[in-house]
């Protein structure tokens, strides 16, 4: 038995690169040894992507893209559907949740400085990725066409008729019409379940190889390639297969323990992962008394908001928010410092570090509020804290007292 | 190199075929992008719109459907009216000088007839639609409110002649589409051109502007 096994894959290897990718990505990839609790959630990354598109495709069988039938067909996928309702908290537990981990995934590369050189173009790649996750999770937002579904799409295309000159004409080709109608819900569910899923896998795949040419950042921030043994492997390298499977394994099912209790006890999450009015048909008459984006957008959104309009346009508010978006493209740039991990870096970075955590969730939270004076000050405050980060990051990076860093990692 | 090759001629190829395959790709990539634009029947939905106006209260509105867009339509009361000037100064724009109406809305009261406002019910911020308080001073928008909208989404305020107050998103009065009066109580919205009216009936057009 174990020889026909043999025989097998000798055949397939004389034709298939199949053991050395196997050995080159998994059994002889070697992966820091120091990884800590911020190393699970790329790993996590890749499985909320499979529950999605497992969960993504169950629900296209039964669902209608056509403004007359949207909205009944995901009440008869949640009522009539066998099942459909578990495959319906499925996939919108898990759009929220694909925002947690990554969410929680980037800010393990800000403290860790994994976007430092030689991982800058890793980093580039993970923007784009995390770039169509959001029109992903946009466009998806628009197919259960609720009133959310339908002001939210509003709003968005509407940003981009603010753009001088070209804005109007390119809302009104995002959208296919003059208002959100049928048309645009068609060309969004065509994007959201083919052509940028198709997109992600491919970048994801990118995002991987580079990874692997590489190799893994650490909590500590050095490069284990520096010090190999005889045979070339990093000393303080283990083989990601099994050690490091085993590992993610273990945070897999304590991240599926979370998710269920979500999906079964709280899919709609007191109104964040889905958002009440969203049980209201889509009604272009009439806007809500209170729209505000999933959560996942709201720091954005209140950066949006905290920009008054100049010169008789809103583009100015657009705008921030735009470089609010991709300003983390420019990271490995604005990065001077002399040692990459949290760990080594001195009081000023961790200052503008915790500061930008707090504007980060503060404006997330005044995002979901209606815009009152007082919070609109609050959001101006926090915007200019969030851009400081950015912005003052290559002065304070550099005049910070940073403790020297260790040769090899270190491990309690 | 010794290779008998002649790479200034290779390299004259490679450049020509690769503008040939350039042209043609744009080309191919033409119709798929212009695909994007609106349907014909998408362009046809945005058909004028004729509306009874008789039935509408002094003071209130009605709200009717245009290019998939809300149109209201306000028979503004004479205290309305006369309140109208007295806060010009908390106006982004109180003389209506972007052009955000018609040539013949452009008055203090953005209308053709002082009474009857016809205006988009589309926030001109994001796109909302703002909600009708026509009400004075209610206690959530404060002493100074004469009656307008309040837009839901981001604050915007407007007066009964859909000027946007200061220092609120939206940037603009909100918009007074096209419109004509066919009779004292027939109202069409989205065409102003009496002249291509045949027998009182306007005539068909595909998209208003």
């Amino acid at each position: 038995m174990m020889n026909l096994l043999k025989n097998l894959i000798g055949w397939i290897d004389e034709r298939f690169p199949l053991v050395s990718t196997w050995k080159a990505h998994l059994s002889e990839y070697y992966a820091p040894k120091n990884f800590n609790f911020w190393y699970f959630f790329g790993g996590l990354a890749l499985l909320v992507l499979v529950i999605q598109i497992l969960s993504g495709i169950f629900l296209t069988m039964n669902y209608k893209p056509d403004a007359l039938f949207a909205f009944a067909s995901v009440e008869y996928i949640m009522r009539d559907v066998q099942w459909g309702w578990l495959l319906r908290y499925i996939h919108s537990t898990g759009a929220s949740m694909f925002f947690v981990v990554i969410y929680l995934h980037m800010f393990r590369g800000l403290m860790y400085g994994s976007y430092r050189k030689p991982r800058e173009l890793l980093w580039i790649i993970g923007m784009i990725i995390y770039l169509a996750l959001m029109g992903e999770a946009f466009m998806g937002y628009l197919l259960p066409w609720g009133q959310m579904s339908f002001w939210g799409a509003q709003v968005i295309v509407n940003l981009f008729s603010s753009v001088p000159f070209i804005g109007p004409d390119l809302a009104i080709m995002i959208r296919g019409d003059f208002v959100v109608s049928d048309i645009t819900l068609n060309r969004f569910f065509a994007l959201h379940v083919v052509a940028i899923p198709l997109v992600l896998v491919l970048i994801i795949v990118a995002h991987l190889v580079a990874l692997h040419e590489v190799g893994s950042n650490n909590p500590d921030g050095v490069e284990i390639k520096k010090h190999k043994d005889a045979n070339g492997i990093p000393l303080d390298g283990v083989p990601f297969f099994p050690y490091m499977v085993v590992k993610d394994g273990v945070a897999a099912v304590a991240f599926l323990m979370v998710f269920s209790a979500v999906v079964f006890f709280a899919p709609d999450m007191g109104g964040y992962f889905l958002e009440y009015n969203n049980f209201v048909p889509a009604n272009p008459m009439k806007t809500p008394e209170h729209i505000a984006p999933v959560w996942y957008f709201t720091p954005y959104y209140a950066i949006l908001r905290a920009v008054p309009p100049m010169f008789g346009s809103q583009f100015p508010g657009v705008v921030a928010m735009g470089v609010a978006t991709v300003i983390f493209f420019a990271l490995p740039w604005l990065d001077r410092g002399p040692v990459k991990s949290i760990r080594y870096r001195g009081p000023i970075y961790k200052t503008f570090l915790a500061a930008f955590v707090v504007s980060f969730v503060g404006l997330g939270y005044l995002g979901l509020m209606p815009a009152t004076e007082t919070y609109t000050l609050i959001s101006r405050i926090l915007a200019v804290v969030y851009f400081a980060f950015f912005f003052l990051m290559p002065w304070y990076t550099k005049i910070d007292a940073c403790k020297p860093e260790p040769d090899r990692v270190t491990s309690k | 190199m010794t290779d008998n090759v002649d790479h200034s001629k290779r390299r004259m190829l490679i450049a020509a075929t690769a503008a040939v395959g350039g042209v043609a790709a744009a080309g191919a990539g033409a119709p798929f992008v212009l695909s994007l634009q609106p349907s014909e029947r998408a362009k046809a939905a945005g058909a004028p719109v004729e509306v009874d106006i008789s039935s509408i209260e002094p003071g209130s509105m009605i709200s009717i459907e245009w290019q998939g867009k809300p149109v209201w339509i306000v028979r503004r009361t004479q205290e309305m009216l006369d309140l109208l000037p007295k806060h010009d100064a908390d106006l982004a724009d109180p003389s209506s000088s972007i052009p955000q109406q018609p040539e013949y809305c452009n008055n203090p009261t953005r209308s053709i007839k002082p009474e009857v406002l016809v205006v988009l019910g589309v926030c001109t911020h994001l796109g909302c639609s703002p909600t009708f308080r026509p009400e004075v001073a209610p206690a959530d928008l404060g002493a100074q409110w004469a009656g307008g909208w309040f837009c839901p989404c981001h604050g915007s305020r407007f007066d009964l002649a859909a000027r946007v107050f200061k220092g609120v998103p939206a940037p603009t009065n909100l918009i007074i589409p096209p419109h004509m009066y066919l009779s004292d109580t027939r109202l069409l919205i989205g065409d102003d051109d009496k002249s291509k009216l045949k027998g009182g009936q306007p005539a068909d057009k595909g998209a208003a502007a």
